[in-house]
């Protein structure tokens, strides 16, 4: 009983501990408050700056939420034509990873120019930052389908999209929502560069706003909002993760039973 | 358990018609040192010939490495042989594993044949169903794989097997992940449901005893590569108990042969 409360209880002291001995390095007079606000003045601004946080977080969600989608279909759709085409696997995989070396901030303003400062240009922001994850992970979930299965599936006279249909897809499924899920991590970030590349609202542009303002207080408040809005995005697709691939929790469930 | 007289009616497996030769087969792979050159390859079997009748149960026993799942893999048109030559009727092949879906319930998984098919999901259960509660599994229809035991999983994947509509059933070592008790039980039940669904069987086992229960013909390969060394027929009738003189004949006729 005591083991379970210290269970639950546990990370949040852990969450007290480090806010407290934060407030206090920033109350010590060692750092400027305008380099590091203290807690408690993050907590200010966010009561303070309620309206232009939710303003703000308004747009940038709907840049998050729309770039996922893009990610999402664009993740899933490479995922499975790698997976058809050994041809495309040689040729535009590599492609695929050095794509991930190249900072988005070379090619932010680029697409600022293709696209201009609406819309489009944080989706193709977000979606080139978060798409990779999905994947490398469902790629690798197709490829890792059980050979055996799919000489029983052969001998059931399925033919190659039937064997995708019935055992591949079913079977990478989990590991695309974990693919996801790291890309909803990301996708946050990939928002924030977005709104620095050009954009007149969004919680990144407030945050690029607030310093030179000298309001260090609402970017770090700004920050926490993003942050818990990522956390909120995450057990959104954990729960979507319940709901399509039940076998996997029931398992892991079974298994810790006994 | 074996009386269950309703069963003769499905009038479609009166007679068996499946068929299988395997005239001189010969199957290599490369190894794995491709580097070191030709050297390197595996001979799994080498001048196999075999024949087996329609409706009849042969059994395959032979070491690790012997090339029995190679054997079945040709038959079930998975691989073709380097040389000699392999006819048989449409065969299916219940692997050694389950291989059993964990997305689908039981009963969706023993009809996976009739979906690839394309018959609609009501009318594949409608169709599993019978089997269902002829063969033990009545009320585990809707159960997932992982709330089964591995006797029943093993029930499902043969019901799979035999829901894929073809004459020859090649089962590799589908006993062989049970324990001795259950793969007792198991072995008396597929020897009744062969009763019940003639069909043409080919069976690969490490288990002589298991062979001379359940088959009419037990053919003994050599190791690596694999050869037929023996072929001993059961004189024995059907349903036979693995305690029947002539099984336990068979059977140690079989393990001498192996250890020659």
């Amino acid at each position: 009983m005591s083991a379970r409360v210290a269970h639950r209880l546990g990370p949040l002291a852990v969450v007290l501990v480090l806010l407290g001995a934060w407030e206090l390095y920033a109350r010590s007079g060692r750092v400027d408050p305008f380099v590091l606000p203290a807690p408690s003045a993050v907590a200010s601004a966010l009561w303070h700056d309620r309206g232009l946080l939710a303003s703000n977080l308004a747009v940038t969600a709907e840049e998050v939420g729309l770039g996922i989608l893009v990610a999402l279909a664009a993740g899933f759709g490479l995922a499975v034509a790698l997976h058809f085409s050994s041809l495309l696997r040689r040729g535009v995989y590599p492609l695929l990873v050095a794509s991930q070396a190249v900072p988005i901030v070379i090619v932010a303003p680029l697409l600022v120019v293709w696209f201009g400062f609406g819309m489009l240009p944080k989706l193709a922001i977000i979606a080139l930052v978060c798409f990779f994850p999905i994947v490398v992970t469902t790629l690798d979930a197709l490829r890792a389908v059980d050979p055996d299965q799919r000489k029983l599936l052969a001998t059931l006279d399925a033919r190659r999209w039937q064997t995708f249909r019935w055992a591949e897809a079913p079977a990478a499924l989990p590991a695309a929502l974990s693919g996801a899920k790291i890309a909803v991590a990301v996708a946050v970030i990939g928002a924030v560069f977005a709104e620095y590349a050009g954009s007149s609202e969004g919680l990144g542009h407030l945050m690029l706003q607030s310093i030179p303002q000298l309001e260090t207080a609402r970017s770090y408040a700004a920050v926490v909002v993003l942050a818990v809005f990522a956390v909120l995005l995450f057990a959104l697709l954990a729960l979507a993760e319940r709901a399509l691939v039940p076998w996997v929790a029931d398992r892991t469930q079974g298994a810790r039973r006994p | 358990m074996a009386q269950d007289v309703e069963v003769a009616a499905e009038p479609r497996e009166e007679q068996a018609t499946g068929a299988v030769r395997l005239d001189a087969v010969r199957q290599v792979y490369a190894g794995r040192g491709r580097r070191r050159g030709r050297d390197a390859e595996v001979v799994a079997l080498d001048g196999v010939s075999l024949t087996v009748a329609p409706g009849e149960v042969v059994a395959v026993v032979g070491p690790s490495g012997s090339g029995k799942t190679t054997l079945l893999e040709l038959v079930c048109g998975l691989q073709r042989p380097v040389a000699g030559t392999v006819e048989a009727d449409p065969a299916v092949l219940m692997p050694q594993r389950d291989l059993l879906l964990p997305w689908l319930s039981a009963i969706d998984n023993a009809a996976l044949a009739l979906r690839v098919a394309r018959v609609d999901r009501d009318e594949a259960r409608r169709r599993a169903r019978p089997l269902f509660d002829r063969f033990g599994l009545h009320g585990f229809e809707r159960a997932r794989p992982h709330e089964l035991s591995g006797g029943m999983r093993q029930r499902v994947a043969f019901l799979r097997t035999l829901l894929a509509g073809k004459p020859v059933l090649c089962l590799d070592e589908p006993f062989g992940a049970l324990d001795a008790l259950t793969r007792r039980e198991m072995q008396d039940w597929l020897q009744d449901a062969l009763a019940q669904e003639r069909r043409t069987v080919l069976l690969v086992t490490h288990d002589v005893e298991e062979a001379a229960l359940l088959a009419d013909r037990v053919v003994v390969l050599s190791a690596r590569p694999g050869r037929v060394v023996a072929v001993l027929p059961q004189p024995g009738a059907r349903p036979r108990a693995s305690t029947d003189p002539a099984v336990v004949a068979l059977g140690a006729r079989a393990l001498d042969a192996l250890r020659r």
